[in-house]
C-alpha cells in the first residue's frame, strides 16, 4: 500500500475541507471493506484518506415525518437490526443476501452504495474502462452486462442495496463542493456509465460526499431477489428489486429496477408497463420478467444473464406481493 | 541437530524474528518518502496523521502501544507487533475471513481495518478464547475435529463466537448463512457446523 495522509473529521464542514478536487488524490474511508484492498493492490492510491466514520451525525437511523433518514456510516447490521425499516423488506432482504458477519458489521451503507466495480480487469489494474472496452469486449465476459455495454464501460454495478433503494424512491443526501452546498439526489440519478477515465460510476465530484439516505415512506409493497452461485459470499449473477403499489388486488403502480445486468442499477420501463392496471399472479410476474430482459444485448460470454434476470424479477414481484415465500 | 536447536528455540534466530525485523526496515525506507501533498487544502496538523507515530490499541483487555503509519492495517500491528498471530493474512480484501477478529463485540476483518482506525476500542483476537480453560467455541472445534490445514480455524472459531453471542439458540441453517464470511480450502465446513450446533446445545462436557 503506498503511504498516505490520514484524517479524522469531526463535522462535515472539516470533512469537506479535507477532500481535494481532482480524483485520485483524496479517497473516503467508511467500512474499507472495499477501499483498503484496493488499496492493498494499488488500484486506488490516494495521497489522503479521510475517515468520515467519526462524524456523529452521519450515524444512525431516524424518523422523520414521511420517511427514513440512514445516516452514510450506519453499519449494515444496524440497518439490518432497526424496526424502523421493518416495512420496507426489499432493504433488508438484501442486506441479508450480503450474509457475511464480517462485511454486515463493517460495511456501511453509504460505502456499499459508493463501491467500486468487481469487474476483474479493473481489480487486476487493466483500469475502470479496461482499455475502453476492448479487454471485456475480446475477454471473459461472464460477469458483465447485458444492457447499456455498447459504450467503453461494460462492467456491472456491485451494489447490492442500490436496486431496493432505488425502487423504494430513496433519495441520498450529497454536501460539497462549497461548504454551504448540500442537495437531495434521487438515487435512481445518482449512478452514470462513465464514459472515459476521468469519471466514475456516480455523479459525484471529487470533492463531494454522502451523508445520509433517505427512504419515503410510500407504502409499497417491496422485495429483492437474487440470483447467486450457490450459498457462498459472492456477488449476485443477476438481480432485481419490486416495489408495488397495490390496491383492490390490482397493480397501480410499479417500480422493478435490475442489479449486476449494467454499469448501473437498471430501472426497468418495460417492466412496470407489463405490469401496472393487471393483478399480480405468476403469469404477469413472468411476462414483466420477459420484458425487462427482451431487449438486453449480451456480451459474447453472458447471454445466460439474460435468462437469470429475468427470474429475479419475476421472483422479486412474487415475493413483493406476498404470493411467494423464500429468499432471505 | 541443528533443527532440534532450531525447535527448542535455541538457536537465537527464528523466521518470524526475522520477518518482524525485515518489515521495519521496509517501514523505514518509507517513512523517508512519505507523501507531500501537492493540492491547494493543506490540512490542519491536529487532525491529520501524515508519519510513523505512536498509539494505543486495546487488546484483548490490555492497553498495548504499538507504532504505526497510516497504511498499517490492524492485522499488521497486531500480528507483527503484539505477536498474536492468531489472525492469519490470506486475502488483501478480507473475503477469506481468516483475519477475523472481535472490534467492539462485533466480528470483523483485521485486514482491512487500518490500526489508527481501532485506537479507542476494543479488540478482542482468537487468543483470548484460549488458555487453560478455552471458551466454549475452540473446546467444540476440538471436539468435532473442526480443521484440516488449520489456517482457515482462528478466524473461524471467532467468527463462530461472535455469531453465536448475538443468535445463541441459531439454527443450523442460520449458522451455515452466518458463517459466510469465512472459506475452508479443505472443505472442512460439515464439522465446523457440527461444533457450532454443539455450542448451541450447551457445549461438550
Amino acid at each position: 500500500m503506498k503511504n498516505f495522509e490520514y484524517a479524522v473529521p469531526r463535522t462535515e464542514a472539516e470533512a469537506l475541507g479535507l477532500l481535494s478536487r481532482e480524483w485520485g488524490e483524496t479517497e473516503i474511508l467508511a467500512g474499507g471493506t472495499d477501499l483498503v484492498g484496493l488499496m492493498k493492490k494499488m488500484i486506488v492510491t490516494p495521497d489522503r484518506v479521510v475517515n468520515i466514520k467519526e462524524i456523529p451525525t452521519l450515524r444512525g437511523v431516524s424518523e422523520t415525518a414521511d420517511g427514513i433518514l440512514i445516516g452514510a456510516v450506519t453499519p449494515l447490521d444496524e440497518v439490518l437490526d432497526s424496526p424502523l425499516l421493518d416495512d420496507f423488506p426489499a432493504v433488508k432482504q438484501a442486506i441479508r443476501g450480503i450474509s457475511s458477519i464480517q462485511l454486515q458489521a463493517q460495511g456501511t451503507i453509504g460505502g456499499e452504495l459508493c463501491q467500486r466495480p468487481q469487474c476483474w480487469y479493473y481489480r487486476n489494474g487493466g483500469g475502470l474502462l479496461a482499455d475502453r472496452g476492448k479487454l471485456v469486449a475480446s475477454g471473459d465476459n461472464r460477469y458483465h452486462a447485458i444492457f447499456n455495454n455498447s459504450g467503453p464501460a461494460k462492467f456491472v454495478h456491485p451494489s447490492r442495496l442500490a436496486p431496493a433503494l432505488i425502487a423504494l424512491g430513496a433519495a441520498v443526501r450529497v454536501i460539497g463542493p462549497k461548504q454551504d452546498q448540500e442537495s437531495l439526489v434521487p438515487l435512481a440519478e445518482f449512478y452514470r456509465v462513465p464514459r472515459d477515465d476521468n469519471q466514475r460510476e456516480t455523479v459525484l465530484a471529487p470533492s463531494q460526499l454522502v451523508t445520509h439516505v433517505y427512504v419515503p415512506w410510500l407504502n409499497l409493497h417491496s422485495a429483492t431477489y437474487e440470483v447467486r452461485h450457490g450459498e457462498g459470499p459472492d456477488y449476485p449473477l443477476a438481480a432485481a428489486a419490486a416495489a408495488l403499489e397495490i390496491s383492490g388486488g390490482v397493480v397501480r403502480e410499479a417500480r422493478i429496477v435490475l442489479g449486476h445486468v449494467a454499469p448501473t442499477p437498471l430501472v426497468s420501463g418495460d417492466a412496470r408497463n407489463a405490469l401496472v392496471g393487471r393483478s399480480v399472479d405468476a403469469n404477469t410476474a413472468e411476462s414483466a420478467g420477459a420484458a425487462a430482459v427482451a431487449h438486453a444485448t449480451p456480451l459474447s460470454h453472458n447471454g445466460y444473464k439474460a435468462q437469470l434476470a429475468k427470474t429475479a424479477v419475476k421472483r422479486a414481484i412474487l415475493l413483493a406481493a406476498g404470493l411467494e415465500t423464500g429468499g432471505f | 541437530m541443528k533443527d532440534q536447536e532450531h525447535q527448542n528455540g535455541k538457536s537465537g534466530f527464528n523466521r518470524r524474528d526475522f520477518l518482524r525485523g525485515s518489515g521495519a526496515a521496509a517501514a523505514a525506507t518509507a517513512l523517508a518518502t512519505a507523501p507531500q501533498l501537492a493540492f491547494a487544502q493543506a490540512a490542519d496538523d491536529k487532525k491529520v496523521v501524515r508519519d510513523q507515530t505512536t498509539i494505543t490499541l486495546n487488546v484483548n483487555g490490555g492497553d498495548h502501544k504499538v507504532i504505526v503509519e497510516p497504511r498499517t492495517t490492524l492485522l499488521e500491528a497486531i500480528r507483527y507487533q503484539l505477536k498474536l498471530t492468531g489472525a492469519k493474512p490470506v486475502s488483501p480484501d478480507g473475503v477469506a475471513g481468516a483475519a477475523t477478529v472481535l472490534v467492539d463485540g462485533k466480528a470483523m476483518n483485521a485486514d482491512t481495518l487500518l490500526a489508527l482506525e481501532c485506537a479507542g476500542k476494543k479488540v478482542r483476537t482468537v487468543e483470548s478464547l484460549g488458555g487453560e480453560k478455552p471458551d466454549a467455541v475452540p473446546a467444540a472445534f476440538v471436539h468435532n475435529d473442526a480443521q484440516q490445514c488449520g489456517f482457515c480455524t482462528p478466524g473461524f472459531v471467532v467468527a463462530v463466537r461472535a455469531f453465536l453471542n448475538a443468535h445463541p439458540q441459531a439454527t443450523e441453517a442460520e449458522i451455515r448463512h452466518g458463517l459466510n464470511g469465512n472459506i475452508c480450502r479443505c472443505g472442512t465446513y460439515a464439522n465446523v457446523i457440527q461444533a457450532a450446533m454443539e455450542v448451541v446445545k450447551g457445549g461438550s462436557k
